[in-house]
């Protein structure tokens, strides 16, 4: 296992100025410019280290669990009449891939001499993640939660709490993933320099969208690898994943970016229905600006007041999406669909009852759009399986009662 | 002559620069609240273009941004309102606010509508030096106005000779490494108070964050040209029931 550095000369691989083609950058205020810059000058060089690259490899190795199983999924496979294999991310220490990004950005903290370590959370996982590896490394913890996520995601937040980490409510403005994140950042100026903030997906500012990709890229470096036993060929004909931020999608899509017979699919979460008023499908109702630093689409107002969205899955609740895939989009190199509240829960009793495992609410958006890819026999469908269900019990046993 | 250096040629020491967002408390405050501020001495007017998620601000100056966002302000709102101001107000006036209103509202419109309302500078906090000269720097140049660029106890000297050669009208000086409206006691920021000033840089420095009252005012108008304060100003008016008469009470207080 090693960290991917040399993608120099990609078309869709960040360029030396921190931009995806025009998206990116770093609008960060002169208050966070110090500790922007210093992990700029830094990522690099700290992720090529060989000492670093070791310790990050065993630690996913013996800790978190890697590599996960590329699972051939033979009932759900029957039923869309292709060859649909889970990337078992679900099964990670945890229960979700955020665990890979914070595993790397705790060892790159602890060479950065940070003593104190901030994040964001919308389901939970990614601040469960966090907390996680602050007690495997002695470090103090404070995750910013959305005060309507801490109550959708209760058993979330007690974890967080076992794990001696601090939970903060951000109360401001919709009170989810978006405010979280404001809080977080507004933390980091105010403690600028024993502070490293662990952002939990491909986006904020440069370098984080790449550095984060980079540490999620062992997804798709695991996959080509397993496709390459199961099937003599490292190539799929699809890689799915669900986007809120998009980091396990950057990470199942990383080393296939340049491949462009392998088809990408984001599936973004369209709430109520994309044109409803309560949704997050930012591709398709965002337009270019600037949140959390990066310029990216976001879904906003005429005015360039940012909106607030909707989704029944926490961790997809954002309104905006990394600048990796606001460039997928408008270059076309992927495909982005999008998938209902109803249709991802759908598709969460469906995985549930063919095959035994209970999804996480997010991942179930990608596996709702198995059914419109036109699927043929011989084609081979990886679906980025990005977490488990259990923190979702109180959705699913509310549908059953239905 | 822009009526910022224009200000500063006349006067060097204990200016006095208000913020307040506009469209706050009420929507058309805007103006009542700078005739005022005229009136009872303030040197400068500050203006806040609200936003939905000012990430360099506190709580009471991000909750007047709502407020305001709820009263029904926008920037068309606001050029609509500072349409003929300059008929009656002629101490300097800066925009304050975050790129992302700017950018959809085209970032060539917003600059030509200042200079015809007569703007003279605008602060954009998360529009950062490197991209302001790629991309912005003829425009702004193009249209006269000052574009005052942030420095703060953390930023490096040579990073304070780059945005003084960058910046025109003056450097805003942060006085610590704080969101808008944190308590932080002047006292330990002295060190860095004395640095700046020794830089001798090329620029007036007016002081801004945790300025509140007279005694924080006449600590950073010790070491600069003077000092700005927002977050005391917004906690003064919000309930205010006579804007004008608490406007005047709360610059005495202060000058
Ligand atoms: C299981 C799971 N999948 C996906 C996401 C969405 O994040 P991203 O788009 O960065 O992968 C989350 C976020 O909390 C999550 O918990």
């Amino acid at each position: 296992m090693e960290i991917a550095v040399n993608t120099k000369g990609s078309k869709y691989h960040v360029n030396e100025k921190g931009y995806y083609g025009s998206f990116g950058g770093a609008y960060i205020p002169e208050m966070l410019y110090p500790n922007v810059e210093e992990l700029r000058q830094n990522y690099m060089q700290i992720l090529g280290d060989p000492g670093f690259q070791q310790e990050f490899a065993q630690l996913l190795k013996d800790y978190v669990g890697r590599p996960s199983p590329l699972y051939l999924a033979k009932r759900l496979s029957e039923k869309y009449k292709a060859n649909i294999y889970l990337k078992r991310e679900d099964l990670n220490h945890t229960g979700a891939h955020k665990v890979n990004n914070t595993i790397g950005q705790i060892l790159l903290a602890q060479r950065l001499g940070k003593k104190r370590i901030i994040a964001e959370t919308g389901a939970g996982q990614h601040g469960v993640a966090t907390a996680t590896v602050c007690a495997l490394m002695g470090l103090e913890c404070i995750v910013y939660m959305g005060s309507v996520d801490i109550e959708r995601q209760a058993p979330n937040v007690a974890r967080m709490q076992m794990l001696g980490a601090t939970v903060i409510p951000a109360t401001s403005g919709s009170r989810t993933l978006k405010d979280a994140t404001n809080e977080a950042i507004r933390d980091w100026i105010n403690n600028p320099v024993d502070t490293h903030y662990i952002i939990g997906s491909v986006v904020g500012p440069h370098p984080y969208p790449d550095m984060v990709a980079r540490f999620q890229s062992v997804i798709s470096e695991e996959i080509k690898q397993q496709l390459q036993e199961k099937t003599g060929s490292p190539y799929p004909d699809y890689v799915l994943a669900c986007v809120g931020g998009g980091s396990n999608a950057a990470g199942a899509f990383f080393h296939f970016l340049d491949d462009e017979q392998v088809q990408l699919v984001p599936v973004e979460a369209a709430g109520k229905g994309v044109n409803s008023g309560f949704s997050a499908a930012t591709s398709q109702l965002g337009k270019p600006g600037v949140i959390h630093a990066s310029k990216t689409l976001l879904m906003q107002t005429e005015d360039g007041q940012i909106v607030e969205p909707h989704s029944i899955s926490a961790g997809l609740d954002y309104p905006g999406v990394g600048p990796l895939h606001a460039h997928l989009y408008e270059t076309g190199r992927a495909r982005f669909l999008n998938a209902t509240d109803d249709e991802a829960l759908e598709a969460a009793f469906e995985l549930t009852r063919l095959e035994g495992i209970i999804p996480a609410l997010e991942s179930s958006h990608a596996l709702a759009r198995l059914k419109d890819l036109n699927l043929k026999p011989s084609d081979v469908v990886v679906v980025c399986l990005s977490g488990r269900g259990d923190k979702d019990m109180g959705t699913y046993i509310k549908h059953m009662q239905k | 002559m822009n009526r910022i250096d224009q200000l500063f040629a006349s006067k060097q020491t204990g200016i006095l620069n208000i913020y307040c967002t506009a469209g706050f408390p009420a929507l058309e405050d805007t103006l009542p609240v700078m005739t005022a501020l005229q009136a009872h001495g303030a040197d400068m007017i500050e203006l806040g273009m609200p936003f939905s998620d000012p990430l360099a601000d506190g709580p009471v100056i991000q909750d007047s941004s709502t407020r305001a966002l709820q009263n029904g302000m926008s920037l068309k709102k606001l050029f609509t309102q500072l349409k003929d101001f300059r008929k009656n107000i002629h101490v300097p006036v800066i925009l304050m606010g975050y790129l992302n209103p700017v950018m959809q509202f085209g970032i060539e419109q917003f600059l030509q509508q200042c200079a015809a309302t007569g703007v003279d500078g605008l602060i954009l906090p998360d529009l950062p030096m490197q991209e302001y000269e790629q991309e912005y720097r003829p425009l702004f140049e193009k249209y006269g106005l000052h574009l005052i660029f942030l420095v703060t106890p953390e930023t490096s000297e040579a990073r304070i000779r780059q945005i003084d050669a960058l910046s025109k009208g003056f450097v805003y000086a942060v006085s610590s490494s704080s969101t808008t409206g944190k308590d932080k006691d002047m006292k330990g920021q002295q060190a860095y108070f004395e640095r700046l000033k020794s830089l001798q840089l090329k620029n007036p420095v007016l002081i801004g964050f945790g300025i509140k009252d007279k005694p924080t005012f006449d600590a950073a108008c010790a070491y600069s040209n003077g000092a700005i304060i927002g977050t005391a100003f917004i906690k003064a008016v919000e309930n205010a029931k006579d804007l004008d008469g608490t406007i005047k009470q709360f610059i005495q207080s202060v000058k």
